[in-house]
């Protein structure tokens, strides 16, 4: 039995090395410093670089999470901070179901919202649904690093007459913080890799982008789009996209765990 | 009940009448009637259970702050009575410090900043003010002398004793009028706890003080009036030496023996 | 000086109240948020529901031509490619689970590595599963896995057809190494939180470490597990990228697990963008629909069988 749970284990771990691995080695032949200055190539014309992506990925993911911090702390102050309420009750129910939403459903709702009634596909509705998609996750964490605040520091800055918005501000978020930021990366993180509901929010562009009702590009599209292309220059720059993309994801995650330091708790941690 | 003969005339810091508080449905003390001196140390003894803590914590309307706490009758500070439907919590607080069980700085604050929190997150920004108070508190809780050149250190640095002594500080600064203290030396050793317990002695010069403590040597020690509470009930009321040297009631008597089971 | 005690203004009550109200609205936002998803699909999707009526679940064609747009095949593709991948990866995740909570008294740091290492797992992006799944694992699938399933099972009709590597097996398979981390990090939960005087009892009966786990921990643990399972379900179902790389993007019904199939959510994906005609983009929109209302059950359902079992010893102090 002990040796069942034991393959069980390695069957577990073994794809994350493959993938690593070969998204490693595939990809470090398309990276060169023009990588991050270029554009991606015509077909069988070298291997350019992923810009547009860069700074498609960078413009949608900046505005969606500037859209989802406020909302998700705020949220999961509320919930913290007034859990015996009928609504923080259903609102943080909601909340973990719309966690776990497909996020492709989420796209579809924002192209229903933005896209169809503009008639273009965007960065602002793409930044949208990147927003819904994080707001869940900040909301979260901020419940839960806000609610391991022992109580007896909200008393003892009540009992020196400190009102509790304040006692809130001072005490309790400033010692949550690093859980606060935390969440913030998590959302970042989960932000970044999303592909599908950028497809039909977002669409596509081979140039940076120059405004935000314009189609725009972003790594995870670069991907999807030249790893299902026939040309073997196009499946390298993909590869490269991904090496990018998995690095930034292995950075932010050890930062998360090692910088901040914070017990992975369960459903959270999947991010 | 009989007043002290030391007490008749006195005008009370603190008077509760028929003071009852609970959770949800049920009732932790029942109806509680006392007059709290001011300038003198008040003890609170009672076996564990019988409401010590929620009493302290109904003084400073903290209790309400649990959810499903409920609080009945008056308490009178200064003849006004705190549970008034306009009486401000957070101005009540104000005048009425407190230091818990554990000692709990803030964490992220530094030495200074914990003893000026009060000040600091009430507006003062004067910081000539601020560094008067934290001197002057730091001096208070006899605390100074050992914390001076390290303001900036973090509060979580020092000992227990140091602590609890730090939250002292922090209670002196906002220039409270009562200091509750629920059981403030059951976490440190017999050094830091004589530190407290001199201190506790010297603070009732300038304020009036109700101390929640299971040890009666203690008791005996630094306070003037003692208190037995049993099953939500005061028992007694007394000066401490006579409370336990000759109890007038048989539950104290039998507390003070030792013969709980 | 005896201050009053009366409220004043710089007492903070209004502040404690602007403060409520602003953070209330942020969750109120979020129901909200919640209602209007299904407001907005539904009236994104009413052509399609007024044309196709139920016949959108149970026809069988997509096709522009005709403008008729049906789904039955993807929920087919959705339903099989999903209880491929519980049937392979709930074992496995079960197992980690395992590991996780109960190995780990004995080597704490080996295990908490090993659930970090499974949380990465979670963090990478399901493009890159898919890309990876495109480039590496449907071409082994292809050339050893999938002739070897053909050689001897291929007489039921499950596994009779040409090996391409690109099908609902392979779908099957990466959404498996999706959905582990989820029911591993779960289930671990759910096993941290059997009380430790259960395992005792039963030790003290003088069982081994597996009848512990077996007899007393499994079976306090049932319900959260199932509700973990149901939750890596929700994954598969809704999951879109890492599927769409390698489930080959057929959108007739499909004849066997090594044919090529659609799910709801490659459908949309790979249907999207061919025609801003209203009539198959409200069918589009409806799929998101349905994928919507299955999520909602689905969670619904995997939230209390999962707090059941958490919720009440997560927090206490
Ligand atoms: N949050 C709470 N919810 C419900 N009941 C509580 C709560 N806190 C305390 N109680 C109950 O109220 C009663 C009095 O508690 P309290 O803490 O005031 O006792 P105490 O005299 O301070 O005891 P100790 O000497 O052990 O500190 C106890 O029976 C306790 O079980
Ligand atoms: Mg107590």
């Amino acid at each position: 039995m002990k040796g069942l749970i034991l393959l069980s284990v390695a069957i577990a771990i073994i794809p994350l090395f493959l993938v690593v691995a070969n998204v490693v080695v595939e990809g470090l032949p398309a990276i060169s410093s023009g990588f991050f200055t270029g554009i991606p190539p015509s077909p069988l014309a070298g291997y350019g670089g992923i810009l547009n992506g860069i700074e498609g990925s960078l413009l949608m993911v900046g505005m969606g999470t500037l859209i989802a911090v406020p909302l998700g702390v705020g949220a999961g102050i509320y919930f913290s901070e007034w859990p015996e309420s009928r609504l923080s009750f259903l609102s943080s129910f909601t909340n973990d179901v719309l966690a776990e939403f497909p996020t492709i459903v989420i796209g579809l709702f924002v192209y229903a919202l933005v896209v169809a009634p503009t008639r273009t596909f965007s960065a602002v509705a793409g930044a949208l649904a990147l927003a819904i998609i994080e707001l869940p996750i900040i909301a979260r964490t901020t419940e839960e690093s806000l609610k391991i605040v022992p109580i007896t520091l909200r008393e003892a800055s009540m009992a020196l007459g400190i009102p509790r918005w304040k006692t809130i501000f001072r005490v309790v978020i400033s010692t949550g913080k690093s859980g606060l930021a935390t969440g913030i990366l998590l959302g970042i993180a989960r932000a970044t890799g999303e592909t599908a509901p950028l497809i039909v929010t977002a669409g596509y562009l081979n140039y940076p982008p120059t405004g935000l009702f314009q189609q725009t590009g972003s790594i995870p599209y670069i991907i999807y789009n030249f790893g299902t292309a026939g040309y073997p220059n196009w499946i390298t720059v993909a590869w490269g996209a991904a090496l990018v993309l998995v690095a930034f994801m292995l950075i932010l995650n050890l930062s998360v765990k090692f910088f901040i330091g914070r017990k992975s708790t369960g459903v959270r941690a999947e991010i | 009940m009989s007043l002290p003969a030391s007490l008749i005339g006195v005008q009370p810091k603190f008077e509760t009448k028929g003071l009852k508080a609970g959770f949800k449905s049920t009732w932790v003390l029942n109806g509680i009637d006392i007059k709290i001196p001011p300038n003198r140390v008040t003890a609170v003894m009672g076996p564990s259970g019988c409401g010590k803590t929620t009493f302290v914590r109904c003084l400073n309307r903290l209790h309400e702050l649990t959810p499903g706490a409920v609080v009945e009758g008056e308490a009178l500070l200064d003849g006004e009575d705190i549970y008034d439907r306009n009486t401000d919590p957070v101005a009540v607080r104000r005048r009425i410090g407190m230091v818990f069980q554990k000692p709990n700085p803030f964490p992220t604050m530094s030495i200074y900043h914990n003893v000026v929190a009060g000040l600091a997150l009430n507006g003062e920004r004067n910081k000539k003010k601020l560094d008067h108070a934290a001197e002057q508190s730091l001096r208070g809780a006899y605390l100074w002398d050992e914390v001076k050149d390290k303001l900036t250190d973090s509060g979580a640095s020092l000992s227990g004793g140091q602590q609890q002594r730090l939250c002292i500080a922090r209670a002196l600064a906002v220039e409270p009028e009562v200091i509750l203290m629920d059981e403030p030396c059951s976490a440190l050793d017999p050094t830091a706890t004589a530190k407290i317990e001199e201190l506790i002695t010297q603070l009732k010069k300038d304020y009036t003080i109700i101390i929640v403590t299971h040890n009666m040597q203690q008791a005996s020690r630094v306070a003037d009036y003692t208190t037995f509470f049993y099953l939500g009930k005061m028992i007694e009321f007394g000066e401490t030496a006579d409370l336990f040297e000759n109890p007038k009631e048989e539950l104290t008597e039998r507390y003070i023996t030792g013969k709980f089971g | 000086m005896t201050a009053s005690l009366k409220g004043s203004r710089r007492s903070g009550s209004n502040g404690d109240l602007i403060l409520k109200t602003v953070v209330g609205a942020a969750a109120i936002g979020i129901v909200a948020l919640l209602i209007g998803l299904g407001i907005e699909l539904t009236s994104g999707s009413w052509l399609s529901i007024k044309t196709f009526g139920l016949g959108f679940i149970t026809g069988s064609t997509w096709n522009s031509v005709t403008d008729t747009y049906n789904v039955f095949p993807a929920v087919i593709g959705t339903l099989t490619a999903s209880a491929l991948a519980l049937l392979l990866g709930l074992p496995i995740g079960l197992g980690v689970a395992i590991f996780l909570s109960e190995r780990a008294k004995g080597m704490r740091a080996g295990a908490s590595a090993l659930g970090s290492l499974v949380e990465l797992l979670a963090a990478v992006p399901s493009v890159i599963y898919g890309f990876w799944g495109l480039a590496v694992l449907a071409p082994f699938m292809r050339d050893y896995i999938e002739p070897t399933l053909k050689t001897y099972l291929g007489f039921t009709q499950l596994f009779n057809a040409t090996p391409i590597g690109t099908d609902l097996l392979t779908a099957g398979v990466i959404l498996a190494i999706m959905i582990i981390p989820t029911i591993s990090a779960v289930s671990r939960d759910i096993l941290n939180a059997v009380p430790d005087s259960q395992r005792e009892a039963m030790y003290s009966l003088g069982a081994t470490d597996w009848e512990v786990v077996r007899k007393a921990v499994l079976p306090y643990a049932r319900s959260g597990i199932f509700g973990a399972t149901i939750l890596g379900l929700g994954r598969a179902v809704g999951e879109t990228m890492a599927v769409t790389f390698v489930i080959g993007n057929n959108i007739n019904l499909p004849k066997s697990l090594l044919s090529p199939g659609a799910t709801l959510t490659t459908l949309i994906v790979n249907q999207f963008g061919n025609t801003f005609d209203p009539l198959s983009e409200a069918a589009l929109v409806e799929v998101g629909l349905v994928l919507f209302l299955l999520a909602l059950v689905i969670n619904i359902l995997a939230r209390v069988l999962v707090w059941r079992m958490t919720r009440s010893t997560r927090f206490r102090v």
